[in-house]
């Protein structure tokens, strides 16, 4: 591994810096840094007109493996990751076997560290085989040498409320925090798609707005009344927006991620009957992207959280009832970003660091990640070329399901550094991992 | 404008559809004949591919397939490789590879019909036979052609159903039925209502040109209509708490022999069938002179003969789609 000197970096903050790097660590950023400052023989990356974040951080990626490996490996998803600037992905926890023992969690994270692109962090499941019943051992987890701080039945709902209040309690234990994927399963037996104006037409099981809302609702309430912290996962309508904006007024510890895809498509796409469209909670209208993407710039929203779930092509094509819920998401996330937050001129790129990197890694209680880039903080930054424009087509991932496929996204990944090391290098993703390198 | 596809009535415009509305004409001429074929479709092969049972609306296009000379296949998926686990696209592929010139497909799933037109699986025609809760168009067409029959009587060719008011009743929600009259009666000209409890409508009907009434006394009142066309209530429905009681959906929502009397000298009384005597109509409606509902099952076939007609006959070249 060699020691990188990054010239001409353009920080968050917009300030122009060098940042020097030594091993895993930053040990110097500032202007006009000496060209040994990362020792000699030191590689050096020309960032003139690149933008330096901390390693995006998602807190909610499936990477398939323990279980359905058509869809996606550790190593594949953890490459697909780099290529989209990411140092760390939290892996959900519907597998099989479901992540819901300390073995599980183990044997994820070990998969991430010999695939070495990105910190692998196993979320656990809250209920035994996400069957909500009974709590998985969390305190097993929480101790494991995954150090499991996400706990989460992703997929489905923890929709049983003396359970939810259980596990909120529960998680305090070792400062953990329940990640609610928030759908209320009567509501929505049988749901294909928002329920709305097209799936009147479409003739498609609609999925109230109200199904994830009243979830919300409870659980914010939950958090307040056991004084616990909730996450509420992939919010999708504006009512939960304004739900989630009334519990932090009211000083309930909640925090609420939102995924490229609700900030940017809508459910007029299903028109097509296309499955890649396809996805839980489905695409809603154009009032809730309008309402979710400002929520993200106010700070409503704490960040976005790809929910990227790969799926095999026979799992899409087919007919939509058949098909199955979920979109790929790790590598157009940070355009997504900032098509929101910078060409839209509502916010800046430290919102981008703040949502893409350091609140995420707040919210998964990583130390080493999301960090400021300053001396001292663990070597993970990614280097954006705000200008470029690209139009959507291949992907790292195993899978194909990628709704973008065709769109022209603003921004393009060029360099991500994950401790030290260059996962992706002028815009080409590392043949090999960090440890194998 | 040719069609490649009938996936939903509203691929057709006013002009396509009145002239479909004509061929039926001259089909329903056929069918009243001692020897009831035409050779138009000699040496085409259809494929009725029916993932859900549906015999009455099988019958019919196998009618009128073989009336049209064409070679029919049933493809029912009981008993076949689909109940194996086979695929829609392997089953489509499958019949490609056979070489067929039209698949008239019945399916569970909304838009079935649609993703096997567009998925690239198959090339030839695809006649939508009832999606799911989406859409069933040879029905809304079968449908207009009787109403328009009975109020133009011989006089019929060439019109549309201008100013005509139509009353739908029932489970709109899942309504495959109403959705593609809906569509069709818009096109040509009509005005229409529907009447339904609120649990059985969609939430959002605001992309919806009609009416929309609970209260089917007042609606008979107020609209005055020239046709009420009777849903079927599915079983299933029963007991899912769109509605407490049969007994309560057959006094607020049945067209029984009180609403009867409320109904025009010449309001027409229709239903897609198979009927639940009893529930959505009473025996004094599905009996009486006004009742459509045998012309509409003779009337499907007509309709059928002429959209197969109009998508497999003769010389043309298919844009892609």
């Amino acid at each position: 591994m060699t020691n990188l000197l990054i010239q001409n970096a353009t920080l968050p903050s917009g300030e122009v810096a060098d940042i020097a790097i030594v091993g895993e660590k930053i040990v110097a950023v500032g202007k006009g840094l000496a060209t040994d400052a990362a020792g000699a023989g030191a590689t050096i990356i020309d960032a003139t007109g690149l933008v330096a974040l901390p390693g995006l951080v998602d807190l909610h990626t499936h990477l398939r493996e323990p279980g359905f490996e058509q869809s996606e490996t550790v190593y594949t998803g953890s490459q697909s990751a780099a290529a989209g600037g990411f140092t760390a992905v939290h892996a959900m926890a519907n597998t099989s076997p479901v992540q819901d023992t300390a073995g599980v969690v183990e044997q994820v994270q070990r998969l991430g560290q010999e695939a070495g692109y990105v910190d692998v962090v196993p979320v656990g499941a809250v209920t035994v085989g996400l069957e909500g019943k009974q709590l998985a051992e969390l305190g097993a987890m929480a101790n494991s040498r995954a150090r499991v701080r996400v706990f989460s039945d992703d997929g489905k709902c923890v929709h049983d409320p003396v359970l939810m209040r259980r596990a909120l309690e529960y998680v305090k234990t070792f400062g953990g925090v329940v990640a609610q994927h928030a759908q209320e399963p009567r509501l929505t037996e049988g749901a294909q798609m928002n329920e709305g104006k097209v799936s009147a037409d479409l003739g498609l099981t609609g999925w109230p707005a109200v199904a994830e809302e009243s979830i919300i609702a409870r659980d914010v309430l939950l958090a307040e009344h056991v004084g616990s912290r909730v996450h509420i996962c992939h919010l999708s309508t504006a009512g939960s927006v304004d739900i989630i904006r009334w519990a932090k007024a009211r000083g309930i510890n909640v925090t609420a991620e939102v995924t490229p895809h609700h900030l940017l498509l809508t459910d007029e796409l299903v028109r097509s009957y296309d499955a890649v469209y396809k996805v839980n909670p489905p695409l809603r209208t154009q009032e809730d992207v309008l309402a979710l993407r400002a929520a993200l710039v106010d700070g409503t929203i704490d960040i976005i959280a790809t929910d990227h779930a790969p799926h095999p092509a026979e799992s899409k094509d087919c007919e939509w009832q058949a098909a199955a819920f979920g979109m790929l998401g790790l590598e157009i996330a940070a355009s997504v970003a900032q098509d929101v937050l910078i060409e839209s001129g509502d916010s800046d790129w430290n919102r981008v660091a703040a949502v893409l990197s350091s609140n995420p890694a707040k919210i998964g209680l990583l130390e080493e990640q999301g960090q400021p880039l300053v001396a001292g903080s663990v070597a993970n930054l990614t280097l954006i070329d705000p200008k470029a424009k690209r139009v959507i087509e291949h992907s790292h991932s195993k899978s194909e399901n990628n709704p973008y496929r065709g769109l022209t996204l603003p921004g393009a990944v060029v360099h991500t550094i994950y401790r030290g090391y260059q996962t992706v290098s002028n815009g080409k993703l590392a043949e090999k991992g960090r440890n194998n390198a | 404008m040719t069609l490649k596809h009938l996936l939903s009535a509203g691929d057709l415009d006013r002009d396509t559809a009145i002239q479909i509305l004509d061929i039926a004409e001259e089909m329903a001429g056929v069918n009243s004949r001692d020897i009831k074929k035409l050779p138009t479709l000699r040496g085409k092969t259809v494929v009725n591919l029916f993932f859900e049972d549906s015999t009455r609306t099988r019958i019919s296009f196998e009618l009128a397939e073989k009336r049209l000379s064409a070679d029919v296949i049933n493809f029912a998926a009981k008993g076949s490789s689909v109940s194996k686990g086979e695929s829609l696209k392997d089953t489509a592929q499958t019949l490609e590879a056979m070489g067929t010139d039209a698949v008239v497909i019945r399916h569970s799933a909304s838009g079935a019909a649609n993703v096997l037109a567009h998925s690239g699986w198959i090339n030839g025609a695809i006649i939508n036979a009832g999606d799911g809760t989406h859409e069933h168009p040879t029905q809304a067409l079968l449908d207009a052609f009787t109403m328009r029959r009975r109020i133009h009587g011989a006089a019929s060719h060439g019109k549309g159903l201008d100013g005509v008011k139509v009353v739908i009743v029932g489970d709109i929600l899942h309504s495959r039925v109403a959705r593609s009259n809906l569509l069709l009666l818009n096109t040509l000209g009509a005005e229409v209502h529907m009447v339904a409890p609120p649990t059985l409508f969609p939430v959002n009907t605001s992309n919806w040109n009609a009416g929309f009434h609970y209260d089917f006394d007042a609606a008979l009142a107020s609209v005055k209509p020239d046709a009420v066309m009777m849903l079927r209530v599915q079983g299933e429905r029963m007991n899912a708490s769109y509605f407490p009681t049969e007994r309560e959906y057959s006094r607020m929502w049945g067209l029984n022999a009180e609403r009867v009397g409320l109904l025009g000298e010449s309001t027409l009384i229709m239903h897609p069938g198979p009927m639940n005597r009893g529930l959505e109509i009473s025996s004094v409606a599905a009996d009486h002179k006004n009742s459509t509902v045998l012309e509409q099952v003779a009337n499907g076939v007509s309709i059928r003969m002429a959209v197969l007609y109009h998508l497999l006959s003769g010389e043309r070249t298919h844009t892609d789609d």
